[in-house]
């Protein structure tokens, strides 16, 4: 049998080596206080050997912890960081292995591009030739080989972040770990630096804990999304479920906008304002219950004069966001945000009539008792 | 549209016109003054300088130039003191070992204080700030016991430089502090780590090069320093340049040695701050 001879390209040659060596990353029972304040309180979590999982949380919410606990950057107070099943959890950061991507620029200003790309081997000791030939490698891996002999200063944020993250992973780390790193850059950098992250992570095939506040980058880049709230998590799950099937309310409110509207479960679904929804949980009890609703479900049609006994509002505002619009509607005891395609919402003007149907997606309910009942729903 | 723009404007440009020109008369006045204050400052500095150079160019009659004033201070001994240029030596000796000192303690301290006891900052400031409080005197009065040990063991002036290091710490904590601020110490020193450099790689290889103005700046304080020191090695019975020139100015009948050598010292002071400032913009011309 004739045997094919292995491409020589960089990235072949990364994902080669990835392939080998990713692991499996477990956290059981991480804690960590500081003073009286709980960070992260008996954290279970495990990294499936190639998978990207991105924490997501407000501020305060742990993640950033984690990912510090699991870089060794800080000392656990409790519990263990296992990976490729070795216990590593009182192993000092600079013997974990570990690539890392911050959130501030974190190239060293004195060194130029390729001398940042190949700090990590020259620390390793590999020979001069194949540190410069590893540090290129990467440099084409980002795109930036033609940079090698620039300064940081000399590079945009967006170009500096590649690089950090050529320089992450040109020591073949074992795990790679993003904390915030596109948060510093503008909007269309962002977009662009996420997908690239993406795409040189599954060409890699490197396990990854991606950290970020940011619900459309965790959506967009994670194969699981861990929702973190007071130093827990709150769901694990992949980013579509995260989003149409939150497990808590605190997960549907945090990943996307969502109405409060008041409803009755009666035998397994959800009465919202003459619309009969399914439950996300079909053991809910009968009685009064506030309904999480998407605005996504919400449509809207115009008429002077909609059908007698439907769901009408008054259209309040309707605000352009590109490809959607956003459309708030008073229904008289409560507002109701609506997303519609732009095209769809062009025909809307503020002071309209407009007949309202929620579409018959799962929804969560949470107890009536809420003060925030039939309130439109925050940005998280 | 031209109607409409020559209707905008008329009214808007004559009330423009008086501001520029109200301006322009206040920035020709600053300048005077700016050059006034200049041309005062620079007077006041200047003209001591060129006294001591004028002295030191006086010939043996009054009215005569001559620059055996400036050929001596290689040569140079007065009675019961040693020779000029040993004192040279032995204060840029002396320099370079102050400063080494100096460094070699303070740097990693801050950068050890900055990443790892952050608590400790006001504690080890207030340290390095105390010697400025201290009068010479009161020092020398304190130290003069251990000074006492130190001279049973070794009479080098070389001595000298642990209590100049003391004198040196406030100058050279503030210079090093404006270095460290100027840099994310956390953020580099963490990236250091994870890529697996050990703390004494991330002070020696990844904090300290960024600190180099920094570095370059106390060094330059520190030599100034022991440069023009007098009050510290006299009462302590040191012979450096300045007890040096001090002796001449005292003994001899040539005064020109005098000013020709400090005003050489001087010289040398500049030259190196010059040398200093232009090695700190960095030979990549970064920020």
């Amino acid at each position: 049998m004739r045997v094919l001879p292995v491409s020589s390209s960089p990235v072949t040659k990364a994902r080669d080596r990835a392939a080998r060596s990713a692991v499996e990353v477990r956290l059981e029972g991480l804690s960590r206080h500081y003073g009286s304040v709980v960070a992260l309180d008996r954290l279970d979590l495990t990294l499936e050997p190639g998978q990207l999982i991105a924490l997501l949380g407000p501020s305060g919410c742990g993640k950033t912890t984690t990912l510090r606990l699991l870089a060794g950057l800080e000392d656990a107070d409790g519990g263990r960081v296992i990976v490729g099943g070795r216990d590593i959890t009182r192993v000092p950061a600079n013997k974990r292995d570990m690539g890392m991507v911050f959130q501030a620029y974190s190239l060293f200003p004195h060194m130029t591009v390729r001398q940042n790309v190949a700090f990590g081997l020259r620390l390793r000791r590999v020979s001069a030739a194949a540190r410069d030939q590893r540090a290129i490698e990467m440099l084409e891996l980002v795109g930036l080989a033609e940079h090698a002999t620039r300064y940081p200063h000399q590079l945009s944020g967006g170009q500096q972040q590649r690089v950090a993250l050529a320089r992450a992973l040109a020591i073949e780390p074992q795990v790679l770990l993003l904390d915030e790193p596109l948060s510093a850059l503008d909007a269309k950098v962002r977009a662009q630096l996420r997908d690239e992250i993406r795409r040189i992570q599954l060409e890699v095939g490197i396990t990854t804990l991606f950290v970020t506040h940011d619900q459309e980058e965790a959506l967009a880049i994670a194969d699981r999304v861990g929702v973190m709230r007071d130093g827990h998590l709150e769901q694990l799950a992949p980013p579509t479920e995260v989003y149409s099937r939150p497990a808590t309310s605190f997960v549907a409110e945090f990943v996307g906008l969502s109405n409060r509207l008041t409803g009755e479960v009666r035998d397994g679904s959800v009465i919202v304002r003459g619309c009969t929804l399914p439950l996300v949980e079909h053991d809910t009890p009968n009685g009064q219950v506030v309904a999480l609703v998407r605005p996504e479900a919400v449509t809207l049609a115009s008429g002077d004069a909609p059908e007698s006994g439907a769901l009408v509002g008054t259209v309040i505002a309707v605000t352009f966001l590109g490809a959607t619009s956003r459309v708030t509607v008073d229904l008289g005891d409560a507002t109701i945000l609506a997303q519609l395609t732009t095209a769809d919402a062009t025909a809307l003007r503020a002071g309209g009539r407009v007949a309202l149907t929620i579409r018959p997606d799962a929804v969560l309910v949470s107890a009536s008792s809420d003060p925030a009942v039939s309130a439109t729903g925050d940005e998280a | 549209m031209a109607a409409l723009t020559s209707v905008g404007e008329t009214p808007l440009a004559a009330p423009a016109q008086r501001p520029r020109g109200m301006q322009a008369g206040r920035r020709r006045r600053l300048n005077v003054f700016r050059y006034v204050v200049f041309t005062l400052f620079g007077a006041f500095f200047l003209i001591p300088l060129l006294a001591m150079l004028r002295f030191s160019l006086e010939g043996a009659r009054l009215g005569t130039w001559s620059l055996s004033a400036w050929r001596q201070i290689a040569s140079y001994q007065g009675s019961g003191i040693p020779p000029l240029l040993s004192s040279i030596e032995i204060t840029l000796e002396l320099a370079v070992i102050t400063c080494a000192v100096m460094l070699v303690l303070l740097v990693p301290t801050m950068i050890w204080v900055q990443l790892r006891v952050r608590w400790l900052a006001r504690t080890i400031e207030v340290l390095c700030l105390l010697p400025l409080t201290i009068p010479a005197i009161v020092l020398v009065v304190g130290l003069g016991e251990i000074y006492n040990r130190i001279q049973r063991l070794s009479l080098s002036t070389l001595m000298l430089f642990w209590i100049y290091v003391i004198l040196a710490l406030p100058y050279a904590y503030r210079a090093l502090a404006a270095g460290l601020s100027g840099i994310d110490v956390k953020t580099l020193s963490e990236a250091a780590r994870s890529l697996g450099a050990s703390w004494f790689t991330v002070i020696v290889r990844v904090i300290a090069p960024n600190m180099r103005q920094g570095i370059l700046n106390a060094v330059l304080l520190t030599f100034s320093l022991v440069l023009g020191e007098f009050t510290i090695a006299y009462l302590l019975l040191y012979t450096n340049l300045q007890v040096e020139l001090y002796s001449i100015s005292r003994n001899t009948p040539n005064a020109g040695v005098l000013f020709s050598t400090s005003f050489a010292a001087l010289l040398f002071a500049f030259a190196l701050l010059m040398i200093l400032s232009y090695a700190g913009r960095g030979r990549r011309g970064r920020r």
